[in-house]
């Protein structure tokens, strides 16, 4: 069951649910673009139905919302610590499913990785609720159907949106206020999408052997790849961070520690003391990115770590397609792999 | 054949090396046109040129082989050019009301071109309406980056298109592209301090490099759309140089309203004796000084905006060429 809505009732809706909640969804960011005169679809607050882009996927993906690009962990005075207060209300997101799944990689990553539970992404992440966007058409570059990730349940509540109508959803009991359950009932179960344009073989991770690691087609991307880490800052999977100290220049002793993302694509990832560091390469670091996505994820936690948003496609500078990697590879491990 | 030279010079025909021909210089500001008006510049060429046509320096076309005594039917022809020009007057049947003032030219800017800070066509139309028609002889340009592909630096006014860089370090993954990029190509304005990267406003030319090499969008634009002017740069047979920086941050109306106040300064101080004075050579006889308070006046300057103290213009004079003696 369902509640149909205009979008005057929803924005009631939305006034309420900020009560409680900070509500983010892909906004458009105007002049925000990289170039002049242009403008990008990110996440921001919202409080009222037409700032929800959903015609749009967004150029940066929904986890600066909940995993901050850049954070302060604690503060330091000598061997005193405080941790840094977390001055954020419960926070409503609008999503996609194939992010929710993404948000669900993130989740082994921080919580089921180690046997640690991420202290820092978990208060932060255990505010979430996700509204889903039902999403049935995708965009060009999407390949979440080859990925299974076009459908999740993991979501508290789903949007459908028909013309001036909204369809909405939810058992969740935070979100069952009586600002959505004055609206009329609707008979409403969300669909997803059942292909895409693009589609992806992913290479069966048994037949990945050395070969494909010292195989020529990195050389290709040696070439192409510029080493920018877009592909690694939009992705909504790339969880790898960096951590920096910061001291004050009047008192070594007094400072921050922070936590900040990194990308496997970017100069320093590897980076090591003794001044080693690997992958120099940029058909290396593709690899790597390509191997942990696709293969090295799946063959420690049973699923596939890439979900198939495309946003790598989208912002790769240099027009490297991640789906057409992954098909390329695919095509080579099928042949046996090696150079010859 | 009589013809009043100075007066077909005006309506933008010129005498030409074939006795009884002339050429029409079409003006295209901003060196952007709509393909709808090539037929009429095609049967221009056709009926009354040689059937070609040249595309000038500044971005115009230049129709040869031209009878004088066609002058008249043509310009009644090329009106939808001249109004196309979106000059705030009626146009006549008269042709070209003006030539002095140059076509102004402009690089493919932000329309295409993904380092432009602004759509230098419009900049370009916009100042097309602000100065034209005008006898003066001024060349104007407009580059939509410190690239400077239509070369700024060879005009009377260069302007050339910046954006005051925002940081916010919040989305900051200290990847440091911008700050290698900055010090590799351009003035190297960006160093890294803890992690976080620091601008130095005076070193910084506002080519928007680093909102381009950000991989998270922790750089972005300025709202406000700025300019940096170059100004008395010349080719000639006499002092060729490159034009200097004047005003930088400023905006678009006030480099106009200072465009529009040297028209004031040249009708002041321009030497009449000769048949025409470069605005260059009347500021080296002026000196920078004068031309600086003359143009500023009644100028009101955005908060953002730097004026040189002083100028020192470089380039050679042809005839100090000790190196060939």
């Amino acid at each position: 069951m369902g509640y149909r809505l205009t979008t005057t009732r929803f924005d009631k809706y939305l006034t309420n649910l900020s009560e409680t909640f900070d509500i983010y969804a892909p906004v458009v960011q105007k002049g925000k673009g990289m170039y002049s005169d242009t403008e990008v679809v990110g996440y921001g607050k919202i409080t009222c139905f037409d700032e929800i882009v959903f015609d749009k996927k967004s150029y940066y993906s929904p986890k600066e919302v909940f995993y901050p690009i850049r954070e302060t962990l604690f503060y330091f005075l000598n061997d005193e610590l405080k941790e840094a207060p977390l001055d954020i209300r419960p926070i409503i997101l609008f999503v996609r499913p194939c992010d929710i799944n993404g948000i669900m990689r993130l989740d082994t990553m921080f919580l089921e990785n180690g046997g640690i539970k991420d202290y820092y992404y978990l208060r932060r992440r255990q505010l979430l609720k996700f509204i889903m966007i039902e999403c049935t058409e995708g965009f060009d570059t999407c390949f979440c159907v080859s990925m299974g990730t076009n459908k999740t349940d993991q979501y508290d509540g789903v949007i459908r949106v028909q013309d001036e109508k909204i369809l909405f959803d939810t058992d969740d009991e935070k979100l069952l206020t009586s600002a959505l359950e004055e609206n009329p009932k609707e008979v409403f179960t969300p669909r997803f999408i059942e292909e895409n344009k693009v589609k992806v073989t992913i290479p069966e991770p048994d037949l990945v052997t050395k070969d494909v690691f010292e195989h020529e087609i990195w050389t290709e991307y040696t070439q192409r790849c510029i080493a920018c880490g877009r592909c690694n800052t939009s992705c909504i999977t790339c969880s790898c961070f960096t951590m920096q100290d910061v001291k004050s220049s009047d008192n070594d002793h007094l400072g921050e520690r922070r936590r900040v993302w990194a990308g496997c694509h970017v100069d320093g990832f590897t980076d090591m003391a003794g001044g080693h560091s690997f992958r120099s390469k940029n058909g290396e670091k593709m690899r790597f990115k390509t191997m942990h996505k696709i293969n090295d994820y799946y063959k420690r936690f049973g699923t596939h770590m890439c979900v198939g948003c495309g946003r790598c496609d989208d912002v790769c500078p240099e027009y490297i397609s991640f789906s057409k990697c992954i098909n390329k590879l695919n095509d080579i491990i099928s042949e046996g792999g090696s150079n010859d | 054949m009589s013809v009043n030279r100075k007066v077909i010079a005006k309506n933008a025909y010129r005498i030409t090396k074939t006795r009884n021909k002339t050429a029409l210089r079409i003006r295209v500001p901003g060196g952007h046109l709509e393909t709808k008006y090539f037929p009429l510049i095609q049967s221009i060429a056709e009926e009354y040129g040689n059937g070609t046509v040249h595309f000038t320096t500044r971005q115009g076309f230049e129709v040869p082989d031209i009878d004088f005594e066609c002058i008249p039917e043509i310009n009644v022809k090329i009106k939808p050019l001249i109004e196309a020009l979106g000059l705030e007057m009626v146009v006549q049947d008269g042709g070209y009301p003006a030539a002095g003032t140059r076509n102004i030219s402009a690089c493919i800017g932000n329309r295409v071109c993904p380092y432009a800070n602004d759509d230098t066509t419009k900049v370009a139309q916009n100042l097309e309406k602000a100065v034209y028609p005008h006898d003066f002889h001024f060349k104007i340009a407009v580059t939509g980056c410190p690239n400077d592909c239509i070369k700024a630096h060879m005009q009377d006014f260069g302007i050339i298109c910046v954006t005051e860089p925002k940081y916010d370090a919040s989305r900051c993954i200290s990847c440091e592209a911008c700050v290698k990029n900055c010090k590799k190509k351009v003035t190297g304005a960006l160093t890294m301090k803890n992690y976080t990267v620091e601008r130095d406003h005076d070193k910084c030319i506002g080519c928007g490099e680093c909102i381009l090499k950000c991989p998270t969008g922790a750089w972005t634009r300025s709202e406000k759309k700025l300019y940096r002017m170059v100004i008395m740069g010349r080719t000639g047979k006499k002092n060729p140089r490159l034009a200097m920086p004047f005003i930088k941050w400023a905006t678009e109306e006030v480099i106009t309203q200072i465009i529009k106040n040297t028209y004031r300064y040249v009708d002041k101080y321009i030497d009449r004796s000769l048949p025409k004075e470069h605005i260059g050579y009347i500021v080296d006889r002026t000196g920078y000084k004068v031309y600086k308070e003359e143009v500023l006046e009644g100028v009101v300057l955005n908060q953002e905006a730097k004026v040189a103290e002083n100028i020192q213009w470089s380039g050679y004079w042809y005839n100090q060429e000790e190196n060939f003696k």
